[in-house]
């Protein structure tokens, strides 16, 4: 079968739920960050798709591509910062522990 | 079935299984690689699509950037070799069911739709084409996004070294 | 036309005296406050001297009649064009008088407290509640309109019940303090609903518009207030009326004077001014100030109005004559007086000859003002010097206590009716009034007069005579009479109660605004000075010295003595409707309703809430990835709907 929009367009969904379930079941925040960072990945994937495919007469999709990648460089930055500041308060990053704002 | 063809079905399935595993694995490091190939797989698909730019971004970004800062903080917050902990089994069956609905009503979308793509002439997508829109503030420029992109990362950078600084109290005590 | 802004001036420093006190008095001024307030009440009362001589002698009468100026109006609160409740300043005669008296007797008072109240703690808490109760009962004087006169009233009320309740530790200050404010406010409910009723009928609030409007012969308006009727009353009877019980409220005229006995827990120098000699006169001046529509348009309210004063003199007198608390024995006196006051207003007629019980009503407010005053004052000296009120702990102060003993002496025959005391005039042309109008009012208040002079003269005589003051509690009364501040407050209201007698009051003040010729009477004048005389003399031989002649009659008048004594059981017969009938009636099947039924609906949603939001606050785990399983079993069941609805 000759690959197309369809393929494309499956393997990012099937990507995105990937990170989905990623960051429902693990525990640690790291990888809950990487599950996140396939989430982005396959939203880039379909924004090139769409540009390739459909609108190959524009850029568009590019520069949505180049912006996404930006900001989720910062994303995981400051997610990291984060990261490190609750290892400082728990000393752990396991998400289960920190659960202080309840009911 | 052409080589092209052959060389897409294999980046998308060691895509789509670097990225399961990526998820699943118990060992945090091995996660991170896992993350590391399904990202330069996607690249892979990038250079298949003819985006050389953007595959050049996707490595040098992710693979170069935030996977080594992933790393980075694996380092600074584990200690390694230690297994990650288990979740428990009902929400794993749970979030897979909810995760798997998502997809197929997705996919079931996705089928059914009729694409109507464009048949003008296209544009290529080379660095300088790019550039030159990026920085353009014609119709089709992204200056103004560019800006408030840059922007977006000064913030971004101001508040890491905000959150991450440690208090002077912090730093009496000693820790990390 | 006089300058408005210093009329305002009149009650505006006053208020200005209350928010510095009030604010900063406890602070910064501390002992200080008691000169600061004094010193603007001086420029108050200055102010309202050179006033009161602009208007009499100025530019009040046009043709020999005195106008009503309205110097200043302001539209406060406009409902529609015709119907709006303005801030106003009103002058006419019995204004102009009333901001003398008012500033006057409050600058004395302000003087006497300076000493009587030295040294409390809560001086200058005291010095705040007087001036905010002087720029109420200002603000009450000079109004131009019914609902802004009704405004001030309540702002009086308020200020009464604050101070009656001045010494708020000792429980019975309260109690009478939350009497006198539930009494008067049930009174006033009276005074709104007639404040309704009548500028529903004229279709508008202000004074001028409202008398004229419901005297006119033949208006529209009046037409329909005397057709309409109610219970086959008509509309302006009933009005006036009600209006009339707001007045009696203040006034303390029976059945409503019950608070006015035991306002007197409140600091004397307070009773002096609220409780004798400006508050409980509001009623009088309500009365005067709607008089045209009284006399033409509801002679029947006028009618009760003259009984019920005449009821309330005689009373008030008889309960007088058996209270042993001087401070109560003034506040039946002034009961009894008022009563006079409004008997007055009851039998006087709009307009010429007629309304020399107008004339004379205003006349006697005026006298009585300044010796009521200078009673109480007095009876502050006492009481300051003797630490008690009870009159068994006085006698034979006229040593001790010179200047109050001769102060006293003079407001004595004064409130007597002995010539040349400024009382004799006032009470004279009253009587003459009633004679000329109604007889049975006016052997009620020739009786009420005998009395009234036996029973000041008892207090008199067992003050200041009767025995020799022992001693017994001579460590505390190093003090003496207690000095100039004590004493020049006692010589010039003394000399006031001599010398305004000799005031023409007709030529100023009158029901039309016309000159009133006021003849003097000599021949009239002997019955009720000589039954004043013949008070007097009873009372000299009773209490001169001491004798157990007051107890044998006492006895012998058992059951009449006893029932006045018990003030004729009015209290109980309050606390009987009340307690029993009002409570257990109606107060406890509200009660239990709210309990059970508004408090149980309100407990029932609380509990509710209460219970679902603990079953359900699990959801709220703290736990991220929890609320993101949420958000998207959400985000795919919301896109399920939309997409195959």
């Amino acid at each position: 079968m000759q690959p197309g929009l369809n393929q494309i367009l499956f393997i990012s969904t099937a990507l995105f739920f990937i990170g989905v379930y990623g960051f429902f079941t693990r525990r640690n925040l790291v990888t809950i960050l990487m599950s996140v960072e396939l989430v982005l990945n396959s939203v880039n994937l379909n924004f090139i798709a769409f540009n390739k495919y459909l609108w190959p007469n524009r850029l568009d999709g590019v520069f949505f591509t180049v912006f996404i990648i930006a900001i989720a460089a910062a994303e995981a930055a400051v997610a990291i910062a984060i990261i490190i500041n609750l290892y400082r308060n728990h000393q752990s990053i396991d998400v289960e522990k920190a659960e202080e704002m309840k009911y | 079935m052409s080589l092209s063809t052959i060389i897409f079905y294999l980046l998308a399935t060691l895509t789509l299984v670097s990225g399961f595993l990526a998820v699943t694995t118990k060992h945090i490091f091995r996660a991170a690689i896992y993350l590391l190939f399904s990202l330069l797989f996607i690249a892979g698909i990038y250079f298949w699509m003819h985006y050389e730019f953007i595959a050049a971004v996707q490595i040098v970004v992710y693979v170069g950037g935030i996977v080594v800062l992933i790393i980075f903080s694996i380092f600074l917050t584990h200690q390694s070799g230690q297994n990650l902990p288990k979740q428990k089994l009902g929400r794993t069956i749970f979030s897979a069911l909810a995760a798997l609905c998502g997809f197929i009503l997705i996919l079931v979308q996705v089928y059914q739709h009729q694409f109507v793509g464009t048949i003008e002439r296209s544009v290529e997508a080379s660095i300088s084409n790019i550039g030159s829109q990026m920085l353009g503030v014609s119709d089709n420029g992204y200056a103004l996004p560019f800006e408030v992109v840059s922007m977006l990362l000064l913030a971004a950078m101001v508040g890491c070294i905000v959150i991450a600084l440690r208090t002077p109290k912090e730093i009496k005590e000693g820790g990390l | 036309m006089p300058n408005a802004i210093y009329i305002a001036l009149i009650p505006l420093l006053p208020l200005a005296g209350f928010l510095l006190l009030g604010l900063f008095g406890r602070r910064i001024f501390k002992n200080n406050s008691g000169v600061i307030g004094t010193l603007l009440m001086m420029c108050a009362t200055i102010i309202s001297l050179y006033v009161a001589y602009g208007y009499f002698f100025e530019y009040g009468k046009v043709n020999g009649v005195y106008q009503k100026l309205i110097p200043f109006k302001y539209a406060w609160l406009v409902f529609s064009k015709d119907l709006s409740i303005d801030m106003g300043i009103t002058l006419d005669p019995i204004s102009v008088m009333m901001l003398v008296v008012v500033t006057f007797i409050s600058l004395m008072v302000h003087v006497f407290s300076l000493a009587y109240m030295k040294g409390e703690e809560r001086f200058s808490t005291f010095y705040a509640f007087l001036s905010l109760f002087t720029f109420s009962m200002l603000g009450l004087v000079i109004s131009s309109n019914i609902f802004q006169i009704y405004i001030f009233w309540e702002l009086v009320g308020v200020s009464s019940f604050l101070l009656i309740g001045y010494y708020y530790d000792r429980p019975s200050a309260v109690a009478a303090s939350k009497k006198a404010f539930i009494v008067t406010r049930f009174a006033d409910l009276g005074f709104l609903i007639g404040i309704l009723v009548l500028s529903f009928y004229s279709g508008t609030l202000d004074f001028n518009e409202l008398i004229s409007r419901l005297t006119a012969p033949g208006s529209d308006q009046l037409k329909a207030a005397v057709t309409s009727s109610f219970m086959g009353i008509s509309a302006i009877t009933w009005g006036t009326f009600l209006i009339f019980i707001g007045g009696a409220g203040k006034s303390a005229m029976f059945p409503l004077h019950v608070w006015l006995p035991d306002a007197m827990e409140g600091p004397t120098p307070v009773s002096a001014l609220i409780h004798a000699a400006t508050m409980v006169v509001a009623g009088v001046y309500l009365v005067a100030r709607l008089f045209p529509v009284f006399a033409m348009a509801a002679p029947d309210s006028l009618q009760i109005v003259a009984y019920v004063g005449a009821v309330s003199a005689l009373l008030a007198a008889v309960i007088a004559c058996t209270q042993t608390d001087i401070k109560r024995v003034l506040a039946y006196s002034t009961m009894s007086q008022i009563g006079y006051m409004m008997f007055a207003l009851g039998v006087a007629k709009y307009g010429g000859e007629n309304g020399l019980g107008y004339t004379a009503s205003m006349f006697h407010l005026f006298t009585h003002a300044m010796f009521k005053a200078l009673l109480f004052l007095c009876a502050g000296a006492v009481i300051h010097f003797v630490h008690s009120n009870e009159m068994a702990d006085m006698g034979g102060l006229r040593k001790k206590l010179p200047v109050t003993h001769i102060a006293f002496l003079i407001a004595c025959l004064s409130i007597a009716g002995i010539p040349p005391f400024s009382g004799f005039f006032s009470k004279e042309e009253i009587l003459l009034a009633a004679w000329q109008q109604n007889r049975t009012i006016y052997w009620i208040g020739l009786i009420t007069s005998g009395m009234t002079a036996f029973y000041m003269f008892r207090l008199y005589f067992s003050i200041f005579w009767n025995r020799d003051f022992n001693d017994h509690h001579s460590a505390h009364n190093h003090h003496g009479e207690g000095g100039g501040l004590i004493t020049i407050p006692l010589i010039i209201l003394a000399i006031g109660s001599i010398v305004s007698g000799f005031i023409p009051f007709g030529n100023f003040v009158s029901s039309d605004g016309s000159r009133l010729a006021t003849g003097f009477h000599a021949s009239f004048s002997i019955m009720p000075v000589s039954i004043g005389v013949i008070g007097i003399l009873i009372a000299g031989w009773l209490y001169k010295k001491q004798s157990d002649k007051p107890d044998k009659i006492s006895s012998s008048l058992n059951g009449l003595y006893k029932t006045a004594y018990h003030k004729f059981y009015i209290d109980e017969i309050y606390l009987f409707i009340t307690k029993k009938i009002l409570f257990n009636l109606v107060g406890r099947p509200a009660a239990w309703f709210d309990r059970n039924v508004v408090d149980g609906l309100v407990n029932f949603t609380g509990n509710t809430t209460q219970v679902i939001s603990e079953k359900i606050k699990g959801i709220q785990s703290g736990k991220v990835q929890q609320y993101a399983i949420y958000f998207l079993i959400g985000a795919i069941g919301l896109a399920a709907l939309i997409i195959y609805w």
